[in-house]
């Protein structure tokens, strides 16, 4: 079967700096990966050559069907209600007639005629997160959605959106820095590193523990921290089971 | 009276008795100053025999057409210029020429081409409302968060819809300041344009005051665009409180 997502040889550099040389990743159909990699590790990069914004100097991608992308920011109109921001991309009745639905679904039913500034940042990636829905993507793309929400928020969050994979059935493909997130929403975690990026380690969550906050993945844990580059004797003092979370290096 | 209503109010009474001093003790002729008390019964005059109503309608339908049309072409070039780079380096630097024209120096071309009717003063505050509005507008366009772009292209919305649902909303607030301004400015070129060659308007009273040493009617008629004036900032104003309601801060 076709993977989702399939980028093949693709390579791109900023300038003199080759961010990507010749690589290759393949997300299978309802598949969860998440890239995982320090800030500057090209990751993002990556995701963006996926959703089109940034075109590649050689290499193939290819994506199958719509693609929904949310980013690090919430990035709504500011001028545009809740209601109106998700229904900013819908075409035609079908997908108008679905915005109710979707705001329903991220748990934004009571602030679907507010403002933007009126949002919480929780709530505001909420709206970003259901308009990202609004035509029914195939495949989910997420920068770092995360990243500037406080901890607690951040829990809730990643149990939305994984709630909203598994009902969707989309395939996604997750940006991020934070192991704990890659462990609990992705099926298969792939660590990027160096210049020019390469994957060097591919983790897989077992499909009994996926998705469980407390199941013991100390193993997993303690190889993508390593993989990372993270000194365990120095940070490991909390390992395993507390939340270890790298803010980039 | 909230205390701010009170200071505003201040200087023009002071003025207004300063005013009413020279020209009763103060013995200033009422051929070079009319007192308060004349400029009143001016304006009933005035307002009696139906010409207060004929020069002010004449002067606001000048201003509104003259200002629309300004409006339109400007949110139309600003707009193409914000968004095309192309289209920036075909006509920016000519309409950057243009601006550098005192404006009223079109008057001789444009009373040669159009003749004392209408059209020609139409035109002269079109010139005059439209700079301000194309220059604000422009550069509202290239502060438009490129973010906010981007979101447009992941869902492959370009082009005019492009313009129409995030770059022009987008850059609303430089838009409407240089609307207000370009309002301002509008009001600036009607009196030039009825100055020069006109038989109704608030520009006409100044000059036939003048010609016949009526120093209350020149005083009714710059009262009269006083007033004009601040009631369409204060309008332009309301509009920007009530189209802003989303950005964070006091809109400037």
């Amino acid at each position: 079967m076709k993977p989702a997502i399939a980028v093949e040889g693709v390579s791109k550099s900023f300038g003199v700096r080759a961010v990507f040389e010749n690589f290759d990743l393949a997300v299978e159909r309802g598949e969860t990966v998440a890239l995982l990699g320090a800030s500057g590790c090209g990751k993002s990069t990556l995701l963006r050559c996926v959703a089109g914004l940034v075109r590649p100097e050689s290499g193939r991608i290819a994506v199958e069907g719509e693609i929904g992308l949310v980013f690090q920011e919430p990035r709504l109109m500011p001028w545009l209600s809740v209601e109106r921001n998700v229904a900013f991309a819908a075409r035609g009745e079908v997908e108008r007639a679905r915005v109710k639905d979707v705001i329903d679904l991220v748990g934004l039913s009571n602030a679907a005629h507010v403002l933007p500034k009126a949002l919480s940042g929780g709530m505001a990636q909420r709206a970003a997160l259901a308009r990202s829905l609004i035509r029914s993507p195939k495949v989910l793309l997420l920068d770092e959605p995360l990243s500037s929400l406080d901890a607690l928020l951040r829990l809730e969050l990643q149990t939305a959106i994984a709630a909203i994979v598994r009902e969707t059935g989309c395939t996604a493909l997750l940006v991020t820095h934070d192991v704990d997130e890659a462990l609990y929403l992705a099926d298969r975690i792939v660590v990027l590193e160096g210049t020019p990026a390469r994957a060097t380690l591919e983790v897989t969550v077992a499909p009994g523990a996926r998705r469980s906050r407390y199941a013991d993945l100390t193993n997993e844990r303690i190889a993508l921290l390593r993989a990372l580059g993270v000194d365990l004797q120095r940070v490991a003092g909390g390992l395993p089971g507390q939340l270890v979370r790298l803010h980039g290096t | 009276m909230p205390r701010r209503a009170l200071l505003a109010l201040a200087l023009p009474l002071l003025g207004l008795g300063a005013w009413a001093f020279a020209t009763s003790v103060g013995g200033v002729k009422v051929y070079q100053l009319a007192s308060p008390a004349d400029v009143v019964r001016e304006l009933g005059t005035l307002a009696a025999n139906g010409q207060l109503w004929a020069n002010l309608a004449a002067s606001i339908e000048r201003v509104a057409l003259g200002f629309a049309c300004a409006f339109a072409v400007a949110l139309g070039l600003g707009t193409a210029v914000g968004l095309s780079p192309r289209v920036e380096a075909a006509l920016d630097p000519t309409l950057q020429a243009l601006r550098a024209v005192p404006s009223l120096a079109w008057v001789p071309l444009l009373l040669l081409w159009l003749g004392i009717g209408e059209d020609a003063k139409i035109v002269l505050i079109a010139i005059g409302a439209f700079f301000p509005i194309y220059v604000n507008l422009v550069a509202g366009i290239r502060g438009v968060d490129r973010k906010l772009v981007e979101v447009a292209e992941i869902f492959g919305i370009r082009g005019f819809d492009l313009a129409r649902r995030v770059v022009v909303p987008a850059a609303l607030p430089a838009l409407l300041v240089g609307a207000r301004i370009g309002l301002t400015q509008a009001w600036l070129f009607l009196v030039a344009a009825e100055l020069l060659a006109s038989t109704r308007g608030l520009g006409y009273m100044l000059t036939e005051g003048q010609q016949i040493s009526r120093t209350d009617e020149i005083l009714t008629a710059i009262l009269l665009l006083a007033l004009c004036g601040k009631l369409s900032e204060s309008a332009m104003r309301v509009l920007e409180r009530r189209l802003l309601r989303w950005t964070d801060g006091l809109p400037v």
